[in-house]
């Protein structure tokens, strides 16, 4: 069976300008979706809080759970339906803190058995403290630079030869970060002028390859986060594992782009040749490209669907990832290198 | 093709050791190592504590004034007051040379270790400033927190949780796992009780109740007794005013135990060691007709009037305790007190059926994930598709084998990153199938196709590989808990997945392709 002929011919590099719109255009969107919500939906995992998820044997109103956990002073608990209707589960979240309040959950408990007349069962709680949401926050963001780095120096080694000077380059960045987050410099602001210094010494430095790749990243790294943000989804610790897991996922389809293309340009001398030599790259290696991403949607599907509530988000963002990954592939990290070429 | 190449040998060697490791989590078997899972699916509760162990400086430095005042009275030196400031210095004033050098003289003797800032002179009054070493302050902190693991240890050994994990986190915080408790709220209570036990005089010279709206005495404190009610099920709290001076603590029992009263009502027996008995005979002889009390973390428990001297060194804490909380409270004495207060910063806590339930739909996907993509793999690449779908069945095999191997824990996430490997473990296979599809296509025999096309693709697929992996490392070293979890499972599925891409889907392609003489290859 084939789905993509092997004669394929689509004129992707002509379409780069569409593809540039699209991709502004999302991105556009992703940061004003995050500056209208004052950043990602943080979940208790990065801003603290306590959430606790409760079930019960027969149906209950979330307004009797509400009133229950106003009259012992919750008036900014929010509680909504968790899972299937059939379930009778519900997740409340609050910012009261367990440490501020001995037995919490017992209380809490008591509160909603007195409004509801069911004792519920406790399924799961998480109280993570302020302090500990910070300490997350930073190490998500670190972890995030972190895996941008090493693999932008892994591309730039691989297919520019150039170990020691990515190297050189990223030891000085992560020295720098390290310093000044030391002296208590905002992470996020430190990270966003390492990766802009990174992108900029990359274009100096003539890191086609690796440029490529770090800007599709940077590229399907905002975007689902904005997607999140645009949906009013939780971000929470598996999520930052989901993008971790984008980051080094999506950048499969572009390698295999990558490599074609550097198979295909051994003896190439004139530049003209350039955009159709990677539109034959592209369309030689569309079908894996996109058979990769589709064996890896099969199985993201069911785990969406049937893996529960907890992981629902994990999938979901792991989902727009590879969609986004595999479109990236194609219309950011190919025109971006041709364009480094060119000039 | 011989069968029995090194290759084939290592092949089956690999599998076999896979299969070994992963028998004992479904049958009772050798090595009987099981797959450890995860607090999140076999439920179990996993808290990090903060020691405030600011407030053990705090201890330390109230113990060096009453040594100094102590030295002091011993000397004739008269002072206007020894007072700890809120940095944890000490200010002490003088009036007059010779209580002055008195001072001075006691401090060479006795305190040489505390830094003395040059004495201020205003009205006559002569102040110093004192204080601990920073190293000294910092030993204490660093104590405090080992002493606190330690106490935390033996309280929940004594409550009974089966391999609980309990370690430093870094300089002030205690991780505790605790698989499979039944119930959370107990052992929170337990390992977060203090458990400082005093021995402290009544004041009834001055009334409770003007000290209250006035302020109290110097020397004295209002504590309170929680009064629980069990027919109007209300508690009331009782003010006492209690002198500040510790005649007797908790750390000079030897034992604690559950006791009945004559209404079967539990209260707490306790026993002190020698020295503990002497000063108990002692204070009990000295203040005969006075009310002693009995302060657990600042609250009163009791407060009987001494009777008579009492030999022996045993005592009773009463209260209107449920059987736990006395069962509980026996403990945390007998474990000692916590050299500082403890306070809860995060806490995950996960029921069983939770856990059941997440095993179950992470099971589900999992399968159903699984026969979709064997089922791709066979309609599209037909018998070579086949070939994909045993390499990702002994894929799977590896993952789980590593894990018992490697004594890694499951979680939820690392289900959702085994199930994710399933549909990367075949990528592998496509890009080479791929390949091979257009080295056919170029007119080469399918044995020279297979060669070509696992040639071209290796260095692809490592390459898309190495990056995974090194956003799965990167994960590993920042992750907490169950995102460890998936960063393991995936680092796991990408090395069994290159291994089954590279060498196994490899050795039977062209071994089928050599012995067969195929002139058309099903792919």
């Amino acid at each position: 069976m084939q789905l993509i002929k092997s004669d394929i011919n689509i004129d992707f590099i002509g379409k780069q300008k569409i593809g540039f719109a699209l991709s502004l255009i999302l991105i556009l969107l992703s940061i004003g979706s995050l500056i209208v919500h004052k950043g990602p939906n943080y979940g208790i995992d990065f801003v603290g809080g306590t959430l606790i998820q409760i079930k019960f044997s027969q149906q209950v109103s979330v307004g009797k759970i509400r009133s229950g956990l106003s009259n012992i002073g919750f008036k900014d608990a929010s509680v909504q339906n968790f899972g299937h209707d059939y379930d009778y589960e519900f997740l409340i979240r609050t910012s009261n803190l367990e440490m501020t309040n001995k037995g919490l959950s017992q209380s809490i408990s008591e509160a909603i058995k007195a409004s509801t007349g069911i004792a519920p069962e406790i399924r799961r709680v998480e109280m993570v403290g302020p302090q500990v949401g910070e300490d997350l926050r930073k190490k998500a963001l670190l972890a995030l630079f972190y895996s941008l780095l090493f693999i932008t120096i892994y591309i730039s080694g691989r297919f520019e030869l150039k170990w020691m000077l990515s190297g050189v380059t990223a030891g000085s960045l992560m020295t720098a970060v390290y310093f000044l987050s030391v002296f208590n410099v905002s992470i996020a602001v430190l990270i966003t002028a390492a990766l802009v210094i990174t992108l900029a010494l990359f274009w100096v430095l003539r890191l086609k390859y690796a440029m490529g790749a770090i800007v599709a990243l940077l590229h399907d790294v905002l975007i689902t986060v904005g997607i999140f943000s645009i949906l009013n989804l939780d971000f929470s610790l598996p999520i930052i594992a989901a993008l971790l897991t984008i980051i080094g996922y999506s950048l499969n389809d572009t390698i295999i782009v990558f490599d074609r293309i550097r198979e295909n340009i051994k003896g190439l001398k004139t530049k003209d040749a350039f955009p159709a030599l990677f539109n034959k790259s592209i369309n030689q290696t569309l079908s894996r490209t996109i058979l990769t991403s589709v064996t890896t949607l099969v199985v993201l599907v069911p785990l969406y669907f049937l893996g529960g509530e907890i992981i629902h988000n994990f999938a979901f963002a792991m989902i727009i990832g590879v969609l986004i990954g595999t479109y990236s592939s194609i219309f950011v990290a190919s025109p971006i290198v041709l364009a480094a070429i060119k000039r | 093709m011989k069968p029995f190449t090194f290759k084939t040998v290592l092949i089956t060697g690999v599998i076999l050791a896979a299969i070994v490791w992963l028998l004992p989590t479904f049958f009772n078997c050798w090595p009987h190592k099981k797959i450890n899972l995860g607090l999140d699916l076999q439920g179990g509760m996993h808290l990090v504590l903060e020691v405030q162990n600011i407030k053990a400086v705090e201890a330390e430095v109230e113990r060096t004034i009453q040594e100094i005042k102590k030295q002091l009275r011993k000397e004739g030196v008269k002072h206007l007051g020894i007072s700890r400031l809120k940095d944890n210095s000490i200010l002490a004033k003088f009036q007059g040379d010779e209580n002055k050098s008195g001072f001075e003289t006691v401090l060479s003797q006795n305190f040489e270790n505390l830094i003395t800032q040059k004495p201020q002179t205003d009205n006559n009054i002569i102040t110093y400033k004192l204080a601990l070493p920073e190293e000294e302050a910092d030993r204490i902190k660093k104590m405090a927190t080992e002493q606190a693991l330690e106490t935390i240890r033996n309280r929940i050994d004594e409550f009974g949780v089966s391999e609980p994990d309990i370690r430093i986190q870094g300089g002030d915080r205690i991780l505790i796992q605790l698989p499979g408790i039944k119930d959370p709220e107990r052992a929170k209570d337990l390992i977060g009780k203090t458990a400082q036990l005093t021995f402290r005089l009544v004041d009834d010279d001055v009334d409770v109740n003007l000290a209250i709206n006035g302020t109290p005495p110097v020397g004295d404190e209002i504590l309170y007794q929680n009064k629980y009610n069990p027919n109007s099920g209300t508690s009331t709290k009782i003010p006492f005013l209690i002198k500040k001076r510790v005649l007797l603590d908790g750390s000079l029992l030897t034992d604690a135990r559950v006791e009945f009263d004559q209404f079967q009502q539990p209260q707490v027996g306790i026993e002190f060691n020698r020295k503990g008995a002497r000063i108990f005979d002692r204070i009990t002889g000295e203040n005969i007709q006075k009310r002693l009390a009995i302060v657990l973390d600042n609250s009163v428990y009791s407060a009987p009037v001494i009777q008579d001297r009492i030999a022996g060194g045993k005592a009773r804490i009463t209260g209107s305790f449920t059987l736990n909380e006395a069962k509980d409270l026996a403990i945390a004495l007998r474990a000692g007190s916590l050299p500082a207060p403890v306070k809860i910063i995060e806490e995950r806590t996960v029921g069983p059926t939770l856990g059941a339930d997440s095993i179950r739909t992470g099971l589900i996907s999992m399968i159903v994930g699984g026969l979709l993509v064997i089922l791709l793999m066979v309609t599209y690449y037909k018998k070579a598709g086949l070939i994909a779908d045993l390499a990702l069945i002994i894929n799977i095999i590896l993952i789980g084998g590593g894990l018992a191997a490697f004594q890694a824990t499951l979680t939820l996430p690392g289900i959702a990153g085994i199930i994710l490997t399933i549909g990367m473990a075949v990528d592998a296979n496509v890009i080479i199938f791929e390949r091979i599809r257009e080295e056919l296509r170029s007119g080469k025999t399918p044995l020279a196709s297979v060669i070509a096309g696992f040639d071209r693709a290796t260095l692809t697929i490592l390459d898309a590989n190495v990056t995974t992996i090194i956003a799965a490392l990167v994960l590993y070293q920042y992750g907490t808990g169950p995102i460890k979890g998936f960063a393991v499972t995936l680092c796991l599925g990408i090395i069994a997945s290159l291994f089954t891409a590279l060498v196994l889907s490899k050795n039977i392609l062209v071994f089928t392709l050599k012995n067969k003489q195929v002139s058309k290859l099903s792919i």
